[in-house]
């Protein structure tokens, strides 16, 4: 009932009955669902964990899960759980911040080459052209290798790995509408080229950039992952996922626990977007048949 | 087909130019003096000098540039600091350990994924569809390098069914001809080494496999939906045909293209991606040599490797372009 009134007066606003719809799909709630969860431990992270993330106590190494410790200890004596729960401030801020370099960059790039055209849409999409003929793990391992193994050298291999993606994804969109009546329109008012980019072309482009937005962080967590687990990233004592697990390895036979729950919060983080990003594709296109 | 073969071949050297120009650069985008940054510890005023002046470091950009890419012409892409041993003699007998690992992981995907694919299609919504792609969610979600370790600890640590790491188990004899074990034990007739090697085989393979496996299945089954609605296999169906028939014979082959695709893609990506894989089941292939490269600061080694990947990885992109002539006749290039 409640639901029918709202629909009826936002009619008018296309954001929010996609919302409405990423609300009914199954999938997308769930999506929904875990990255709220992911959201609110990292926030909460101080508050929920039950132990501090680098208390240490070799005392009780490698004990399996308990009433004391939920998913039982490391090598180091330290409280799983604390540093997973933990884990997700960092793997939120590799995702969120990488990705939103790469899209300030990509958008740009994007623009420029979709709106001016000739020579720069040249330059700039020979280049793209270039970082894709790289398999996009091994480009962000040979950048990390450059830069040297820290975290922050990562976040950085990351965002430009993923540039490309929204470099194209903006240039295809503003070529389509380049050329349409309203914004030779807006150019005949007299608007300039940053106007018309801003409040004409870009809006145009925004429900595919959601999408891809959503979608990349996922593959960023899992990318950042990836390069701490090769020992390029996040570096002891940090409580990264990924880095966790690479500890794990040597203890596999005995306290397989250790390498086992950081997996799993990979995992559902990684879902947690994935399905989002599906869910809203879903809901922003009203168009696409439902397969 | 022979004159878009060349055009598409001549496309594709400006990025290969590109790529090589980036890899040359590598080295000078190195944050200070790469020279000590590759000695590390071991940097000493004369040892500096002495690696500066082996990697002709101390001439200007251009020349040392034209000396890369007339080595590379030559295929001699350098050698490792480390040991001085060429990098392409290492590639040569590394290549193929990677390449039989990602063929097994490939077959592993295509022989699950599109038959996953196809039966989640034509049965649209049941059961089987819906746990199918939930599966193939989860495993596009799932980091691989966690799968290869629960893999070990599963069928290693506890059932003890399968070995955890490398490609040879201690005491079988193989002499290396291809470095394919597989290849080479049936060229020596040995059974021994080749179920050993086998064996070996299955956990990476499948490990690997995994992503590409959900990938292909969900692009397997969401070409078939589309194909599923056209009105010839309406009309093939209306014509008394079994479902098997309009399935495989006309369904299929018209879904094939975009499937083709995704599996071309996989696999070049895969070759990129058997670093997590190598290094975790210890496998001795390009991947973890990359790695140590790294670990060592072996820049010569990176180069080299990295260039040798992106250049396979251009290359099987063209292939899969121009098989698509071959799968579809309705596909003409002239």
């Amino acid at each position: 009932m409640k639901d029918n009134r709202k629909n009826k007066k936002d009619i008018s606003n296309p954001w929010l009955e996609a919302w409405d719809r990423l609300k009914k799909n199954k999938l997308g709630r769930m999506g929904l669902i875990l990255v709220g969860i992911l959201i609110t431990t990292a926030i909460l992270a101080p508050i929920i964990a039950p132990y501090s993330f680098k208390e240490q106590n070799i005392l009780k190494r490698y004990q399996p899960p308990s009433r004391q410790h939920l998913l039982g200890t490391d090598e180091l004596g330290r409280d799983i759980l604390s540093r997973i729960i933990y884990g997700a401030r960092i793997s939120l801020q590799i995702g969120l911040i990488s990705i939103s370099i790469s899209l300030l960059v990509g958008v740009t790039l994007g623009l420029i080459a979709g709106y001016y055209g000739g020579i720069w849409d040249m330059v700039i999409m020979r280049f793209m052209d270039i970082m894709l003929a790289f398999p996009a793990i091994l480009l962000a391992i040979a950048i990390v290798a450059i830069l040297g193994p820290q975290l922050q050298n990562a976040m950085i291999a990351i965002s430009i790995v993923n540039v490309p993606r929204f470099a194209r994804l903006i240039r295809s969109s503003t070529l389509s509408v380049k050329n349409s009546d309203y914004i030779n329109a807006a150019r005949g008012i007299g608007s300039n080229d940053l106007r018309i980019i801003l409040y004409h072309v870009l809006p145009n482009s925004m429900a595919p950039l959601v999408v891809q937005t959503t979608l990349s962080i996922a593959t960023a967590i899992l990318e950042a992952a990836a390069l701490s687990f090769l020992g390029l990233g996040a570096q002891p004592p940090t409580p990264e996922w990924g880095a966790m697990l690479s500890d794990a390895r040597s203890s596999l036979q005995m306290a397989p626990w250790v390498a086992a729950f950081p997996g799993l919060a990979i995992m559902f983080g990684v879902l947690g977007f994935n399905l989002l990003g599906d869910g809203l594709r879903d809901a922003l296109d009203p168009k696409m048949i439902n397969i | 087909m022979l004159n878009y073969t060349l055009k598409r071949i001549i496309a594709l050297l400006p990025i290969i130019i590109g790529v090589t120009i980036a890899i040359f650069l590598l080295v000078h985008l190195v944050p200070g003096d790469p020279a000590k940054t590759m000695l590390g510890e071991r940097a000493t005023p004369e040892s500096i000098k002495a690696v500066r002046e082996s990697m002709g470091l101390n001439d200007p950009l251009y020349v040392q540039f034209s000396r890369y890419v007339n080595k590379l012409i030559h295929g001699d892409l350098g050698r490792s600091v480390i040991s001085n041993e060429p990098v392409i003699n290492e590639i040569k007998v590394r290549f193929p350990a990677t390449f039989e690992l990602a063929l097994f992981g490939m077959l592993f995907a295509v022989i699950v994924g599109i038959p996953v694919g196809i039966i989640a299609a034509t049965h649209h919504n049941s059961w089987f569809d819906n746990i199918s792609m939930m599966g193939a969610l989860f495993g596009v979600s799932m980091p691989i390098f966690w799968l290869g370790l629960m893999f070990i600890w599963i069928f290693a640590v506890i059932l003890k069914i399968l070995p955890p790491s490398s490609r040879l188990s201690v005491g079988i004899a193989l002499h290396p001809i291809t470095n394919i074990y597989l290849l080479d034990s049936i060229i020596q007739g040995s059974w021994a080494a080749f179920w050993d090697s086998l064996k070996h085989l299955i956990l990476p393979a499948t490990v690997m496999g995994t992503i590409p496996l959900a990938i292909i299945a969900r692009m397997t089954r969401s070409s078939m939906l589309e194909v599923l609605k056209k009105d010839y296999i309406r009309t093939a169906y209306a014509k008394g045909l079994t479902e098997r028939v309009v399935v495989y014979k006309h369904a299929l082959r018209n879904a094939l293209i975009p499937i083709i695709t995704v599996v071309g893609l996989q696999f070049g990506l895969l070759l990129g991606g058997a670093v997590l894989t190598e290094t975790i089941f210890s496998w001795p292939g390009l991947g973890k040599y990359l790695l140590t490269g790294i670990y060592a600061r072996d820049f010569p080694v990176v180069q080299g490797v990295v260039l040798f990947f992106a250049i396979v990885f251009v290359i099987v992109n063209l292939i899969v372009d121009l098989s698509y002539s071959l799968i579809d006749p309705q596909i003409n290039y002239n």
